[in-house]
């Protein structure tokens, strides 16, 4: 029997499994790429009217950090800023949990072993994996080139594009694999593969960013490569032989770690733990917080990394003051009135404050997920009341986002502090403390999500997200109706520091999470335990 | 004596399927009673909405006196629970989760528990995740073992147990007994029950269809004889009141047959006329009662 053995098989499997998953998210892909390029031209159907438009703005260092690079001055390259980078994570994020789910995970829930006892290779199920996520990767790749090429972009450019996508893609399928290696644990699969993806776009953030020979820094980011493939500029195809060789080399990698390790296990080894539990770990919320807590300082230790980022490009900023075109972009972006500092966190405080509310949307669905595993019934079968255990997810899920927020900000204001633009420690947590509101608004959906549906509360609370997230960012830019763009909590935070505070707005949008959340304790409390 | 688990009537659906269909069950306090049924007939469903986990659409159920759906955390500090899938956090250790769940419900006895993690050989320091399905088991078990629940309701606990640890769960189960708590066993391993109830009630499509102690149960069916007699049997013993299944050899001096409790007597003493040389009479095991509740198709259920 050859190793790959049945892998024709599995791979047929992993395709029912994700027939929804994965088409769904190649048609939101694209269509993200094809409708905000389609918007742009409309707006700018020229090359010189785009320049005019948004050539000068989009050196700035803060939109830079953000969307990465413009690759050339003309329409084609501006109608796709925003969708190259952002694309490219978002397909990086498609084949990581396409490996994932199908590796690791199956792992780790046993259903791999009943499929390693039948006539399976050992690389097969590896094999079947990557193969269904590199050929999501793909197809994200050809219908984004497709769907440009039919909106009237440049056909050679629609193509690079695509290919920017794919070396994201690709990257992430082989840094996956290897994560899927490690360790025993799904999560902490997850952990790695999402981290490694996050310093991916730190380090090209960093570099895009800097100026002389630091610039480097975005060659060693495949994320950074897929800004330097320069669609519709220089259209650099070659870049791709570089993810290619990353990915074969990372493949190479997994498997010759999966070659050496028994089914099951993970390349660092379980040590034994304690025996007893300590003596704190008795309360509903103790063991939550307890179980919660390594992804919770994870998503600290993000945040922190972020604010530092954020506060050193303070100063960046400061610098890019003297052109109106640039204020006018980031309030369009999000920001508002005030100095072109104010305006820079305000719109970066935007996109934190979804990761934030991500953070706390993983807490809230945790109760039920605890649920559908089977280790709610006992917990529930013991003096813990129904109220007890919802409330023992409620609190930290509503607490760790305020925590991530308030954090950010302080270190913001530490690293920026002393630069004559930059706000005061006190005005910059109050910016941050502003985004709660619509942040509490996303994690009590996602908590009455998980109180009352808990089969379908993921998708839910992570459906939310996404619209309110897409709403927010991409609605008056696509062009959609006022009322449906408020929709979105997002669209009712304001745009602190240096923005009008609406006290009714903030209470407004309190008083829709505690009714959200006060239905949740109801309705746990009303159904029947899974 | 108090009754500590009480259902009368008691019906749930889950859309289309019925799983109870008027279910009764008496557990009086002090008594192990093994609840016997197979897969998906209500068993679990009548635990969890004893547990206060599940509602029910219709009936009365009481636990210790009181409401389990409304007064389900109060009730929860005298019940201990093992479900039938052990489910754990994987990275807790064994010792951790014990400890968790005990102190969730209120308690547990320290010496019980060091004896126990003992007697089951559990590694506490193992993490959950690597814990085969027997060790999930033994944490369950030990975590309402060690307790001082005066009611256990498990759920096929030891489905995963070898036969050594099934040994050690028996002699928890008669120490349980001793200390003057109720246990409801639920099982669909016969031996175990027939070695550890009083009493047990066999559910069938979401109805108790036989209750009562084994004793009377095996009172109710019928015994296997086997006999070798001196004079060949003639052919009407098939006509002899309440037996049935007969099999004869072709000397016709041995025969093997089947007869009612009531009429053991009668056909043993017209086999003694034919002159007996051996005689064999087995009661029905549980596996008879069993098999022959769950033979034919149930009256006025339809087969799902």
């Amino acid at each position: 029997m050859s190793t790959l053995t049945g892998t024709g098989t599995l791979l047929h499997l992993a395709w029912r499994r994700d027939r929804v998953l994965i088409p769904v998210s190649l048609l939101a892909l694209t269509a993200l790429s094809v409708g905000s390029a389609q918007a742009t031209i409309d707006l700018y159907p020229t090359d010189e009217a785009a320049r005019n438009g948004l050539g000068s703005v989009l050196t700035n260092p803060s939109v830079v950090a953000m969307y990465g690079p413009v690759a050339a001055t003309n329409r084609d390259a501006l109608s796709v800023f925003k969708t190259v980078l952002m694309g490219a994570v978002f397909v990086g994020l498609l084949a990581y949990a396409v490996v994932r789910r199908h590796t690791r995970l199956e792992e780790e829930v046993g259903r791999l072993e009943l499929v390693g006892a039948g006539v399976v290779g050992r690389r097969a199920p590896l094999t079947a994996a990557m193969t269904l996520a590199a050929l999501a990767v793909v197809g994200a790749s050809l219908l984004t080139t497709i769907g440009l090429i039919a909106v009237g972009l440049d056909a050679t450019g629609s193509v690079a594009m695509g290919v920017a996508w794919m070396i994201a893609g690709l990257a992430m399928v082989g840094v996956t694999a290897v994560a899927a290696q490690l360790t025993t644990s799904a999560r902490a699969c997850a952990g790695i593969a999402l981290s490694a993806l996050a310093a991916m776009f730190v380090l090209r953030a960093i570099g895009d960013t800097a100026r002389g020979s630091v610039a480097v820094i975005s060659w060693v980011s495949p994320l950074g490569w897929a800004s330097k493939v320069s669609a519709y500029g220089g259209n650099r195809f070659w870049v791709l032989g570089l993810a290619v060789a990353l990915a074969v080399a990372l493949v190479a990698l997994a498997f010759s770690l999966l070659d050496r390790r028994d089914l099951g296990a993970g390349l660092v080894a379980a040590r034994p733990g304690p025996a007893r539990a300590k003596d704190g770990l008795g309360t509903p919320l103790v063991l939550v917080w307890h179980l919660a807590r390594p992804a919770a300082l994870g998503w600290l230790a993000a945040f922190v990394i972020l604010g530092a980022v954020l506060g050193g490009l303070v100063g960046s900023v400061a610098d890019m003051a003297s052109d109106q075109s640039v204020v006018d972009m980031l309030k369009a972006l999000g920001g508002s009135a005030g100095s072109i500092t104010d305006i820079f966190l305000a719109t970066e405080l935007a996109f934190v404050a979804v990761a934030a509310a991500a953070a706390g949307i993983s807490l809230a669905l945790r109760l039920a997920s605890e649920e559908r595993a089977g280790r709610g019934e006992p917990v529930l079968a013991t003096a813990t009341s129904r109220n007890a255990w919802l409330g023992a997810h409620a609190l930290p899920a509503f607490a760790l986002p305020a925590a991530l927020l308030l954090a950010l900000g302080l270190v913001v204001a530490l690293v920026s502090g002393g630069q004559d633009e930059a706000p005061g420690t006190v005005s910059m947590l109050a910016a941050s403390a502003s985004r709660l509101p619509a942040v509490a608004v996303l994690v009590a959906v996602a908590l009455l999500a998980s109180a009352a549906l808990p089969i379908r509360a993921p998708a839910i609370g992570w459906g939310a997200l996404a619209v309110a997230f897409a709403l927010g960012e991409f609605g008056a830019t696509v062009g959609l109706p006022d009322w449906l763009v408020k929709v979105s909590p997002f669209a009712h935070a304001p745009q602190l520091p240096g923005g009008n505070f609406s006290p009714t707005s903030a209470i407004v949008l309190c008083a829709v999470a505690a009714l959200l959340t006060g239905l949740a304790f109801s309705a746990y409390r009303r159904r029947d335990a899974a | 004596m108090n009754t500590v688990i009480e259902t009368r009537d008691l019906r749930k659906t889950f859309g289309a399927t019925v799983a109870l269909d008027g279910l009764d069950l008496t557990v009086p306090e002090g008594e192990v009673h093994g609840f016997l049924g197979p897969n998906g007939s209500g068993k679990s469903t009548t635990i969890r909405i004893l547990l206060g986990l599940t509602r029910p659409d219709s009936g009365h159920t009481s636990l210790f006196g009181g409401d389990p759906w409304a007064d389900a955390t109060e009730l929860h500090r005298r019940v201990a629970y093992v479900p039938g899938d052990v489910a754990l956090w994987p990275n807790l250790t064994g010792g951790e989760v014990i400890d968790v769940l005990s102190r969730l419900r209120g308690g547990i006895d320290e010496g019980r528990r060091a004896d126990l993690i003992e007697r089951f050989e559990l590694d506490p320091r193992k993490k959950s995740r690597s814990y085969s399905k027997g060790n999930r088991q033994k944490v369950a078990l030990i975590a309402a073992l060690a307790s001082d629940a005066p009611l256990l309701i498990l759920d096929e606990p030891t489905s995963g147990l070898d036969p050594l640890m099934e040994r050690v769960f028996q002699d928890e189960l008669r120490a349980a007994r001793s200390r003057g708590h109720s246990v409801l066993l639920s099982s669909h391993i016969l031996s175990e029950v027939e070695h550890a109830c009083e009493r047990v009630s066999i559910v069938r499509a979401g109805r108790i269809v036989e209750s009562g102690t084994l004793a009377d149960l095996r009172h109710l069916s019928r015994s296997t004889v086997h006999a070798v007699v001196r004079s060949p049997v003639a052919q009407d013993i098939s006509q002899w009141a309440g037996v049935s299944d007969v099999l004869v050899d072709g000397g016709r001096t041995e025969v093997r047959f089947s007869v009612d409790a009531p009429h053991v007597g009668d056909a043993v003493s017209r086999l003694d006329r034919l002159g007996l040389t051996s005689l064999t009479c087995e009661p029905a095991s549980l596996e008879d009662l069993f098999l022959a509740h769950y033979s034919a198709p149930p009256e006025g259920v339809p087969v799902a």
